[in-house]
C-alpha cells in the first residue's frame, strides 16, 4: 500500500539525514521525498511517499517520532487530503510536432514555460498518476528530459500539522 | 555580567554542574584546549584508559552499574572512530551515555583535515542524538539538552562533537536551569484504562506469566516489580538484560528465557494464557521465531516507554506506553482498588511449571578430571555470596554467568545484550568499581574476549582498580565452536586459538597477580584466595583452564520455536 507521510522536523543540518537515515537503516523504502522550509523558517517539512503494509507504516511513524529532531508525524493517505506533484518535461518540438506537444499540453492543462527552435518545457501540477499518463501520452522518441518534485500533500479542510 | 570563559572552560563548567564525577578518555590534537581545563581543576577524576573503545565501555559501565550518565572524552577521527563499538554497544541496551568528540577546527571542517571525521554522520545511527557544536554561545545549551535527551525517555548515548576552535572561543557562561526541546517530549503515565484493563486481565488470567527485561533495570523499577510480582503470586522471567530485577533466589523466579533460557521459563513463555510483558522487546534471542511465538494463543500486555518497541515483533492486546514505575504503580493502585485474588486456577499452572522444573534443565555434564564452567561460576557465587557486580564480555561464559550466577539486585549482571560486543568485560568492570568504590568487581570472560581488550589491564594498574577476572579458557572460541559443533558437522573453521599468551605471566607483566587453575579441586580455593583480604587491593587474573567441550544448555537454534529446546540431558 502507497502511503503519504508527512514530518514536520527541526530546519536544522543533519535532521534531514536522520530521516534518511531511518529509512534506510530499516529497510523502509522512499518513493520520492520533498522537503522545504515552512512559513516558520525554524521548521521544515517533508512529504516522503513510501509503501509498505498497515504494521510497516506504523513502525515507520512510530521511529520517525523518535527522532529527536522531528516535531511532528502524520500518514497523509489515512485520511481525506489532497497531493500534487510538478513535472517539468523537455520535449523535442519541430515540424508538426510543435503543434500537437502544444495541444496535448493544453489538454492536460500544462504549461510551455521555455520554447526554443526545437523544444519546448512544459509544466504540468497534479497528481502522480496524471503526470504518468502525459508522460505516456507522449511519443518516448519526443522525450528528452523529465524532472518530477516529488509529492506533496496536504490535508483537507480541519486537518493540520502544525505546531 | 560575568567575564567571558573559552569554550573548554565552559564544558568542564557544564560537566561540574552535572555533578559528572569521573570521565573516562584519551588527549589528542583536538580536545587539548579541554584536556587544559580538566588539569586545572580537581572535582572531576579523569581516567585514562589504554584505547578509546575501553573509554566508552567503562563509562557504559559506570551509567549500568549506577543510576547516572556516564561519560567519555575522545578526541577527533581515530579517536572518534574507535569510540563507535562502545557507542552502538551502549545504544542497543539504551545506556544513558554522553560522548564527548573533539573536532578538527570549524574552518578545516570539510577539508579532510588532519585526524577529520565526520563523527555526527558515523555515529548518526548508533546514538539516540548527537550535535555538532559551531558556536561557543551553542555550547552550555547542548551539554544541557545532551545529558537530558540521554537520560530521560528511552535512554541512550548522545555525542557532542566540539571543534576546537570552539573550545578557545570565548563568551559568558550560564548553565540553564531547565531545558525545553518541542520535538522531544517522552511520555511518563501510562493510560489509565489500558493499565485498567491490564489489571482485569491479570486476575482472570489462568496461567499467567511475567516477563520483564532491560527496561525495568533503566528505569530502576525493581521494587514495583517485586511487589506486583509477589502481590500477583505469579511465575516471572528475566531476561538477560533484566537479571536481578526480581530475585533470582526466590521461588517463583523461573530463569532466563530464550535461547538459553531455562525449560520452565521458556514452556511458561509458550504456554501461558497472559503475558505481562514489561520493559522488554521479544527480541529473536528471547522468543526465538516470531510466527512459531505468535501461534500459541495468549493475551499479551505490553509496558514500555518506547511506542516503537510495541508491536514491532509481536501484537500485542493491552499496549501501555509509559515509564516502567510509574506505570506498574499505577497497575498496584488498581489490583487493590479490584481487591479480588488472582484466578484460582493458577496453582494447577504451578503444578505444570513444578513438572517442567523437574527436568533440572541447568544441570550439566560433571566431569573429575576437568573443571567445568559452569561450576566456576556457582563457586564464583558461593564465595561472593551472590553479591558481587559481575561483568562478563561475549559468548558461552556470558550464558554460563547468566545461568549459573543467581542475581538477587538490579544493576550487578553488566553485559553487552543487544550489540554482543567481545572486549566489553574489562572495561566495564572499571566503570563499574568507579561508579561503585569500594565493591566486589568480577570479570567473566573467555580468553578470546579478554583479549580484545587487554590492554586496560595497564589502566587498571595505574588506578588501582582491583576487580578479578576470571578467565574461562578453552581455547576455543566457545560460541562459535558450539554452532560448529551443532550445525557444521564439526568442522572447526577458524575457532581454535593457538599460541595464547600464558595469562598468569601477562597479567604478572601488568603488575598484576596472576594464577592459574587447572584442576576441578582448586577451583574453590582459588576463587576463596582471590576474593580474600589478602587481594583485596589486588587485581587477580584467574586463567582457568576449563573442559573445552563443554556446551551451553538448555539450547533454542536460531529461527526455531521456542519449545523446540536441545537439553543437556541429551548430551549427558
Amino acid at each position: 500500500m502507497r502511503h503519504i507521510i508527512s514530518i514536520l522536523l527541526e530546519n536544522e543540518s543533519g535532521a534531514l539525514s536522520r530521516v534518511a537515515g531511518l529509512f534506510s537503516a530499516r529497510g523502509y523504502n522512499i518513493q520520492s521525498l520533498t522537503v522545504a522550509p515552512t512559513e516558520d523558517p525554524s521548521l521544515s517539512r517533508i512529504t516522503l511517499v513510501t509503501s509498505g503494509t498497515d504494521d510497516i507504516v506504523e513502525q515507520i511513524t512510530k521511529q520517525l517520532n523518535k527522532l529527536v529532531d522531528v516535531v511532528k508525524v502524520i500518514d497523509l493517505s489515512e485520511a481525506p487530503h489532497v497531493e500534487r506533484e510538478l513535472l517539468m518535461i523537455k520535449v523535442r518540438a519541430t515540424g508538426k510536432d510543435r503543434e500537437e506537444m502544444k495541444r496535448l499540453a493544453d489538454i492536460f492543462r500544462g504549461h510551455i514555460i521555455d520554447v526554443t527552435d526545437s523544444a519546448y518545457v512544459v509544466e504540468l501540477t497534479g497528481t502522480s498518476n496524471k503526470l504518468d499518463s502525459f508522460i505516456a501520452a507522449i511519443d518516448p522518441a519526443l522525450i528528452l528530459e523529465t524532472v518530477r518534485s516529488g509529492v506533496s500533500g496536504i490535508g483537507r479542510g480541519d486537518r493540520m500539522l502544525k505546531v | 555580567m560575568s567575564a567571558a570563559i573559552s569554550g573548554a572552560e565552559i564544558l568542564v563548567k557544564c560537566l561540574q554542574a552535572e555533578n559528572v564525577d569521573t570521565i573516562f578518555g584519551y588527549p589528542g590534537g583536538s580536545v587539548l584546549h579541554i584536556y587544559d581545563e580538566l588539569f586545572k581543576q580537581d572535582t572531576i577524576h579523569h581516567v585514562l584508559v589504554r584505547h578509546e573503545q575501553a573509554a566508552v565501555h567503562a563509562a557504559d559501565a559506570y551509567s549500568r552499574s549506577s543510576q547516572r550518565v556516564g561519560v567519555a572524552l575522545v578526541t577527533s577521527g581515530p579517536g572518534l572512530t574507535n569510540a563507535v563499538t562502545g557507542i552502538a554497544t551502549a545504544y542497543y541496551d539504551s545506556i544513558p551515555l554522553v560522548v564527548i568528540s573533539g573536532q578538527v577546527p570549524t574552518f578545516y571542517i570539510g577539508q579532510d583535515a588532519f585526524q577529520e571525521s565526520d563523527a555526527v554522520g558515523i555515529t548518526r545511527p548508533c546514538v539516540k542524538h548527537n550535535f555538532l557544536v559551531k558556536d561557543v554561545k551553542d555550547l552550555a545549551e547542548t551539554v544541557k539538552k545532551a545529558f537530558h535527551i540521554a537520560r530521560s525517555g528511552r535512554p541512550g548515548p548522545v555525542l557532542i562533537d566540539i571543534p576546537k576552535d570552539v573550545t578557545a572561543h570565548r563568551t559568558e557562561f550560564t548553565y540553564p536551569d531547565t531545558v525545553n526541546i518541542r520535538s522531544y517530549n517522552p511520555v511518563v503515565k501510562g493510560h489509565q484504562g489500558q493499565i485498567k484493563k491490564a489489571a482485569h486481565l491479570l486476575l482472570e488470567a489462568k496461567r499467567p506469566m511475567i516477563y520483564s527485561g532491560g527496561g525495568v533495570i533503566l528505569s530502576d523499577a525493581a521494587d514495583p516489580l517485586t511487589k506486583l510480582a509477589r502481590y500477583l503470586g505469579f511465575p516471572i522471567t528475566n531476561t538477560l538484560m533484566g537479571l536481578g530485577a526480581y530475585p533470582a533466589t526466590d521461588k517463583q523466579f523461573m530463569g532466563m528465557p530464550g535461547m538459553h533460557g531455562t525449560y520452565e521459563a521458556n514452556m511458561a513463555m509458550q504456554h501461558c494464557d497472559v503475558l505481562l510483558a514489561i520493559g522488554a522487546r521479544f527480541d529473536d534471542r528471547v522468543i526465538g521465531n516470531p510466527e512459531d511465538f505468535a501461534t500459541h494463543p495468549r493475551k499479551i500486555i505490553h509496558i514500555d516507554i518506547d511506542p516503537s518497541s510495541i508491536s514491532k515483533r509481536v501484537k500485542v492486546d493491552v499496549p501501555i506506553v509509559g515509564n516502567v514505575p510509574d506505570v506498574l504503580e499505577e497497575l498496584m493502585k488498581q489490583l487493590e482498588a479490584i481487591g479480588s485474588k488472582p484466578d484460582a486456577a493458577v496453582a494447577q499452572w504451578w503444578e505444570t511449571i513444578a513438572d517442567w522444573r523437574g527436568r533440572n534443565s541447568l544441570n550439566y555434564r560433571k566431569n573429575p578430571e576437568k573443571i567445568m564452567p559452569q561450576a566456576v561460576v556457582e563457586k564464583l557465587w558461593e564465595v561472593t555470596k551472590g553479591d558481587a557486580f559481575v561483568t562478563s564480555d561475549v559468548g558461552q561464559h556470558q550464558m554460563f554467568a547468566a545461568q549459573y550466577y543467581k542475581f538477587d539486585k538490579p544493576r550487578r549482571w553488566i553485559n553487552s545484550g543487544g550489540l554482543g560486543t567481545m572486549g566489553v568485560g574489562l572495561p566495564y568492570a572499571m566503570g563499574v568499581r568507579y561508579a561503585n568504590p569500594g565493591a566486589t568487581v568480577a570479570c567473566v570472560t573467555g580468553e578470546a574476549s579478554i583479549q580484545m581488550c587487554i590492554q586496560e589491564l595497564s589502566t587498571c594498574k595505574q588506578y588501582n582498580v582491583p576487580v578479578k577476572i576470571i578467565n574461562l579458557n578453552n581455547g576455543y572460541l566457545g560460541m562459535v565452536r558450539q554452532w560448529q559443533e551443532m550445525f557444521y558437522e564439526n568442522r572447526y573453521s577458524h575457532s581454535y586459538m593457538s599460541s595464547l599468551p600464558d595469562f598468569m605471566k601477562l597479567a604478572e607483566a601488568y603488575g598484576h597477580v596472576g594464577m592459574r587453575i587447572e584442576r576441578p579441586e582448586d577451583v574453590g580455593p582459588a576463587l576463596e584466595l582471590a576474593f580474600s583480604d589478602k587481594h583485596k587491593n589486588d587485581l587477580v587474573f584467574m586463567d582457568f583452564i576449563i573442559d573445552p567441550t563443554a556446551n551451553v544448555f538448555p539450547m533454542v537454534s536460531a529461527g526455531k520455536g521456542l519449545s523446540d529446546m536441545v537439553l543437556a540431558e541429551d548430551h549427558l
